[in-house]
């Protein structure tokens, strides 16, 4: 999913700043296994997309990611033999023994799923909103070499993307039967090397391959990079003391328990709001790379 | 100083039991112009990529003999160290492409040499600027056009200055309009800026007027390195696959020297009386489509993708069967589009189409349609005898030429006894990247198809290649046919859409290929034998026809002078 960019205060404040309100919002998600934050997560990626002007980008990978979500959510009471609550007796299976299906399992198996959910919209957010040619010179000056490996990996999704869509196109007219699953796996396989053979020789003859480390471009923050750094500042120390205070606490085994008191309701309020306050301010939203061009800089 | 020297150079890839390069010795001046020529599998590319670095430092193998670019020893230095002297632009800008968007994609190579960011968005605003690329500098990469893809690799490819510039068929996916543009954008950069070009192109007549010097490579050796004109003439003598239609013309009617470009060909034969000076190009019109039982018929197809402008606007298209049509346009103009819904790929969004049976359809690149391991896997027997590749089952596929995975492709599209013959076969510019003698094979193997019925619907910005295969052309711009007439019609009536015989004799008489050109103007001269400015009749001089493989070893310093010295008349 290429990032797009739209005139939005988020598409306007600068690429580090974006990855922090990402990672502000998709790190409650690692922390907590309360139903209600995890579903505030979600909801929060979606909302903060969808100010961002990604919302259908945002919604597609979430479609996506519900049967995986809920394949976990499914698995996870087959697999886990924990809980107290027995709500179903299958049998003995081959390989899993046997299973008494619990309740315990059943909403640890949704709590999973959704973490899962939150973690992918959080990860489909950042790839629609945060400028990957910046990340990469940015990320150029911590490691040179982890950053061409990253920047193969990143041109060759789009390539393949296109490649794939050419092969399906191409299978579909050919005459008669069509070829095995096998015979096609190791034709996108040998196809893949051929494009990252390609890939690498374009960033070899762009001079990648002896590239000096970039100079430092100092430059003000500006007042959307202020407001989307305030916004991640805030619900990381959100994150923070709720955890360390223990509320928002959740656990599932070996029964339910949970607390929803003012702790885990105001992480959950902080979540969904704190992150789109900033798009109140629509003053100067063109996306960066244009406002940099125009010489106006950060402001 | 040469800018790039090869010293008795041969190179051969890894496992490859013949060298790609064979003693080649070779030596690029600052501030020419040089054009490769050759059949595929000649050796260009391979020199380009030992100019850029990729040999042998990407692609392994084994050097022989000294390689120098701009001083650096390509054996010591890789392509991104030789990146800071030599620009490099290869066939398929799609891999090119490194960044998301256009101006960081210009910015990415001066950004790799530790340029400050006030040179960087100075060399980039240049670059743009003198692509003709500026309104594109905010656009996201791959929303880009191929025509458009091209333009910004070349840019990257220039925005640093370098001393050489190489160019690897960057015109192979570019419509003719583009293609020109680009030829004509190098040549300023040469005059101009004084920048080394290196130019890879299979259409020599696009780009021969440009021309310092022509080094035509067969086998992997030099064969002939000359100025335009005299590697015309050796092309004539010793290898006519490369030469161009208007050398061809003008050398089957009996007239001489061989002309670089239209407006000397013009002149030879303005000279000799042979230039009909009366011309009416005949208006393109529509013709009644279905003389028989009709292979396709849409009428009145519209593509609107949501949010964006309509690709396809209300096309009526009829095509009968065993009739050639041949689709042209600018890139953009809906060609592929239209076949991509002929063939059922997808849905118009209103419309009708409807067929005379099945469609098949090749789309640009035959790689995508080759899975198996044996090309006997591929195809049936059928359909290998067909395409003229029976002798070749135990192949494996990859290891065919461009041309013969193109005809392998068309196997597997055309199908065995056990499926229906097409009724009408699509094919998206087919001849992509392939030599002449290549494209001629194509033509005959087409036409043999549209012999036993099944209707051709050919999208090419080849006029040469459109003129051999159809004898129906339909222009399409902007999502809509604009002219649908008989070849000799539509390519004989364009400037851009127009073989380079028409171009030459100015649509006269609707001769579109060397052979109907020679012969309307030896009519011509029939009728008014006098000559002017030459000697009236005797041999043809053309180059030497046989011996070294250099037949002019001093690299002209300045483009020929077009205009003809003498005329000479067979």
């Amino acid at each position: 999913m290429p990032v797009r960019r739209t005139a939005s205060p988020l598409h306007a404040a600068r690429a580090a700043v974006g990855c922090a309100l990402c990672a502000a919002l998709a790190l409650p998600a690692l922390l907590f296994d309360d139903p209600l934050v995890l579903g505030a997560v979600v909801a929060a990626a979606l909302a903060t997309g969808t100010a961002a002007g990604a919302g259908r980008p945002l919604r597609r990978a979430l479609l996506l990611a519900l049967p995986f979500a809920l394949a976990i959510a499914l698995l996870n009471p087959l697999i886990t033999h924990d809980g107290l609550t027995v709500i179903a007796r299958l049998g003995s299976l081959p390989v899993l023994g046997r299973i008494d299906v619990t309740l315990e399992a059943l909403a640890y198996g949704a709590v999973l799923g959704l973490r899962a959910l939150a973690l992918i919209v959080c990860c489909a957010l950042y790839a629609a909103v945060v400028d990957p040619d910046e990340v990469l010179r940015s990320f150029r000056r911590v490691s040179f070499r982890s950053a061409l490996t990253a920047t193969l990996a990143t041109r060759m999704v789009p390539v393949l993307q296109r490649d794939g869509r050419r092969m399906a196109d191409a299978q579909r007219c050919r005459a008669g039967a069509a070829p095995a699953r096998l015979a096609l796996v190791r034709a996108v396989a040998a196809g893949a090397l051929d494009r990252a053979v390609d890939v690498a020789a374009a960033l070899e003859v762009r001079g990648y391959g002896s590239a000096r480390r970039p100079p430092r471009v100092r430059a003000p923050f500006s007042r959307h990079d202020r407001a989307f750094a305030a916004a991640a500042v805030v619900l990381l120390a959100a994150t923070v003391v709720v955890r360390a205070t223990g509320a928002a606490a959740f656990d599932a085994y070996p029964q339910l328990h949970g607390d929803w008191g003012a702790g885990a309701w105001a992480l959950a309020a902080a979540l969904v709001l704190v992150p789109l306050l900033p798009f109140l301010d629509r003053r100067g939203v063109e996306p960066r790379a244009a406002a940099l061009a125009s010489g106006w800089g950060r402001r | 100083m040469s800018v790039l020297a090869l010293e008795r150079l041969t190179y051969a890839y890894p496992g490859a039991p013949t060298p790609a390069l064979d003693d080649v010795t070779l030596h690029v001046e600052e501030g020419e112009l040089i054009v490769l020529a050759g059949r595929s599998g000649s050796g260009k590319s391979t020199l380009l990529r030992l100019a850029s670095g990729l040999v042998p430092h990407v692609h392994g193998g084994t050097v022989r003999g000294e390689a120098v670019v701009a001083g650096m020893d390509v054996r010591d230095h890789g392509p991104g160290e030789l990146a800071a002297v030599a620009g490099s632009l290869f066939q398929d800008p799609e891999t090119q492409i490194v960044m998301g968007t256009v101006r960081n994609e210009l910015a990415f190579p001066l950004e790799n040499r530790g340029e400050s960011p006030a040179a960087i968005a100075r060399g980039v605003e240049e670059a743009a600027l003198a692509l003709g690329i500026a309104h594109l500098l905010e656009r996201p990469t791959h929303a880009l056009s191929g025509g458009e893809l091209q333009r910004v690799a070349l840019a990257a490819a220039l925005v640093g200055r370098p001393r050489l510039v190489l160019l690897d068929e960057p015109t192979s996916q570019l419509d003719p309009v583009a293609g020109d543009e680009l030829i004509g954008l190098l040549r300023r950069l040469n005059e101009e800026w004084g920048t080394t070009i290196l130019l890879a192109e299979h259409r020599l007549e696009r780009c021969l007027t440009a021309a310092d010097r022509v080094l035509a490579m067969a086998d992997g050796r030099i064969a002939c390195d000359a100025d335009p004109a005299d590697f015309l003439a050796w092309a004539h003598a010793s290898a006519p696959a490369l030469e161009t239609p208007g050398a061809r013309l003008l050398a089957t009617a009996g007239l001489g020297p061989p002309p670089v470009g239209v407006k000397q060909a013009r002149r030879i034969l303005r000279a000799a009386g042979g230039l009909p000076d009366d011309t009416h190009p005949v208006p393109a019109q529509r013709k009644e489509a279905a003389r028989h039982r009709p292979a396709l018929r849409l009428r009145g197809v519209w593509v609107e993708p949501r949010g964006e402008p309509a690709i396809l606007r209300g096309v009526d298209l009829s095509i009968a069967a065993g009739e050639r049509v041949a689709l042209m346009g600018r890139n953009g103009a809906g060609k592929s589009t239209l076949l991509r819904h002929v063939a059922g790929l997808s849905q118009p969004t209103r419309g009708r189409i409807e067929t005379g049976g099945r469609v098949a359809l090749l789309l640009q690149n035959p790689n995508d349609y080759l899975v198996h391991e044996r090309v006997g896997e591929e195809a049936s027997a059928e359909a290998l005898e067909a395409v003229g590749l029976a002798g070749m089952v135990d192949r494996h596929p990859r290891d065919l030429s461009g041309g013969e995975r193109q005809r392998l492709a068309l196997a597997v599209v055309l199908g065995g006894p056990d499926v229906a013959a097409p009724a009408l076969l699509c094919l998206d510019e087919p001849t992509r990247g392939m030599d002449r003698a290549h494209k001629a094979d194509l033509a005959v193997l087409l036409g043999r198809l549209a012999a036993t019925g099944t209707g051709l619907l050919v999208a090419t910005h080849d006029p040469e290649f459109a003129a051999a295969v159809a004898d129906r052309v339909v222009l399409l711009a902007d999502g809509a046919p604009i002219a649908d007439g008989a070849a000799a019609d539509v390519l004989a009536g364009g400037w851009y859409f127009a073989t380079e015989t028409a171009r030459i004799l100015r649509g006269a008489g609707g001769a579109l290929d060397p052979d109907a050109g020679a012969a309307l103007i030896r009519a011509r001269l029939a009728a008014a034998p006098a000559v002017t400015g030459g000697p009236p009749a005797g041999p043809v001089a053309h180059a030497p026809a046989a011996g070294p493989p250099s037949v002019a070893p001093a690299p002209a310093a300045n483009p020929p002078d077009p205009r003809p010295t003498e005329v000479r008349r067979r």
